[in-house]
């Protein structure tokens, strides 16, 4: 396969809360730091919106990493989101390892709106662990595989 | 002398009785016996002759929670999703219950889709449950036509055999891995109460395979699932899964394809499972009533095990506790996140 060439490059699906991280990767932006441009940015309005199903979906269509942000605990927005967000993210991450996922394929974060220069940190820690992994393989659908064994029955 | 089960039948079909006789509930949910060996139906009896058909033996599997709102609905009047709810206290159900399944109505209770008030617990204590499959495959495909029921022994007829096994050999791996046998919530005791069980490990299936590499771990998941066909069965003997659509009928946005490939299967396991977090008893059903025989308990114990360990919290123990998903603490663990302390990348 293609992705499979040297200058092979992830894909990264971020999840990023509206009101901290999200204001986060703007301040990053405005402020020029540079991060690596493997992050695709999923506007969600907080990190207790993101669920499982979100990231598992992700992770089918082929993202080679995600990224979860959201506000430090104590600043969430709705008062208490990142809290309930955060036990669900430890079970999920907790789970996906348990059944063999990479640990580093699926990540999460706390980014304030203050922090660009730790937003550019993240992104550019997450993209170095995903592709030192390589290309996801483990729960990506390959629709070309599927065509396959259409064809073959 | 009659068998401990004998005893506990003969006092559910007298609890039953007199519960439906005086009015105090409206139906009794419990067991009445299959159309095989080794197996039983669910039953749900509303007149006081009909109290006869109950059943208790070691072969009841399923957990009854699961037919607890549907029934409960059942008994109430007819009325129009918009119509007023009738004056005056809804008619009761009186449903039997071991540790496991006291547990669930704990949590359907804590989920509010059972109201404290109609439910009649009659509580059994389970001397833990014995798996058909585990004794099918004692006998290698020679055909079983009668069990019969000791208390510590099981004697297994055949056409040209008969042959006596010791019972807690093929009981269920997580009645085995059980520590909270005596139901939580008990309105009639029947039988005898049974202590908790001191098990020094009660994760120890899951402690093996965690045990295993990432990729030996990877490699038990997709060869374990690869069986599945997607018939739901595990969905559909859950009592969690109450939801009116589930998240793999969902079409727009369709989170999970319908289709028999591995990652579609193995997606809808680790959903399904991960639905089930915090709120998970290890009834076993789900495994129980697959057609093939996947040990997708694992998914929910690891889970368990977690909660346990992180928020130190079992499913239905306390009725008046939150969940432990609906609620937090400041100070939860948090060494899985990438820019934290102890997670060994740029801490702060």
């Amino acid at each position: 396969m293609t992705e499979q060439s040297t200058n092979w490059e992830p894909k990264i699906i971020a999840f990023l809360c509206n009101w901290c991280s999200y204001a986060g990767a703007d301040l990053a932006g405005v402020s020029r730091f540079q991060y690596p441009s493997n992050i695709r940015i999923v506007r969600v309005p907080c990190s207790g919106r993101v669920s499982e199903n979100m990231i598992m979906s992700a992770l089918k269509s082929g993202a080679d990493g995600i990224l979860v942000s959201g506000c430090h605990p104590g600043d969430c927005h709705y008062i208490s989101g990142n809290y309930f967000a955060r036990r669900r993210f430890a079970l999920l991450s907790n789970l996906l390892d348990f059944i063999g996922i990479e640990p580093g394929r699926v990540n999460f974060s706390w980014v304030s709106a203050s922090e660009g220069e730790q937003f550019a940190e993240v992104v550019q820690s997450v993209t170095e662990k995903v592709k030192a992994l390589g290309p996801a393989s483990r729960l990506v659908k390959k629709i070309d595989a599927l065509e396959t064994a259409l064809q073959v029955a | 002398m009659p068998t401990i089960n004998e005893t506990v039948s003969e006092e559910i079909r007298a609890q039953a009785r007199k519960l439906l006789e005086d009015g105090t509930v409206a139906a009794v949910i419990g067991y009445g016996s299959g159309s095989l060996p080794m197996t039983v139906k669910p039953l749900v009896v509303r007149s006081p002759e009909d109290c006869r058909k109950l059943i208790w033996n070691t072969f009841c599997v399923l957990n009854l929670a699961n037919y607890l709102p549907a029934t409960l609905k059942s008994v109430e009047p007819p009325r129009g999703p918009r119509d007023p709810k009738p004056e005056g206290p809804l008619p009761k159900v009186a449903i039997c219950a071991t540790g496991c399944w006291s547990r669930s109505i704990v949590v359907q209770i804590q989920e509010h889709q059972v109201a404290r008030d109609r439910v009649v617990v009659l509580g059994v204590g389970s001397r833990g449950m014995v798996s058909r499959r585990k004794v099918e495959a004692l006998f290698g495909g020679r055909e079983i036509l009668a069990v019969e029921e000791g208390d510590h022994d099981l004697i297994i007829q055949g056409a040209d055999f008969s042959e006596t096994i010791n019972r807690w050999d093929v009981v269920r791996d997580n009645c085995q891995t059980c520590t909270h046998p005596d139901p939580v919530l008990v309105d009639v005791r029947i039988g005898e109460p049974v202590s908790e069980r001191k098990n020094p490990n009660p994760f120890i299936q899951v402690d093996a395979l965690e045990q295993k590499s990432g990729d030996g771990r990877w490699a038990w998941f997709t060869e374990e699932f690869a069986t599945c066909i997607r018939c739901y069965a595990c969905r559909n003997a859950c009592p969690l899964c109450y939801c009116p659509t589930c998240f793999v009928d969902d079409a727009k946005p369709q989170w999970v394809g319908k289709s028999l490939d591995a990652v579609d299967t193995g997606l809808f396991h680790i959903l399904r499972a991960y639905h089930c977090a915090g709120r998970c008893t290890d009834c076993g059903t789900c495994e129980t009533v697959c057609p093939k025989g996947i040990n997708m308990r694992m998914l929910t114990k690891k889970l368990n095990k977690d909660v346990l360990n992180l928020y130190g919290i079992e499913a239905g123990m306390q009725p008046d506790a939150p969940l432990p998903l609906t609620t937090y603490a400041m100070d939860d663990p948090q060494q899985f996140m990438a820019n934290e302390p102890g997670s060994g990348k740029e801490g702060k």
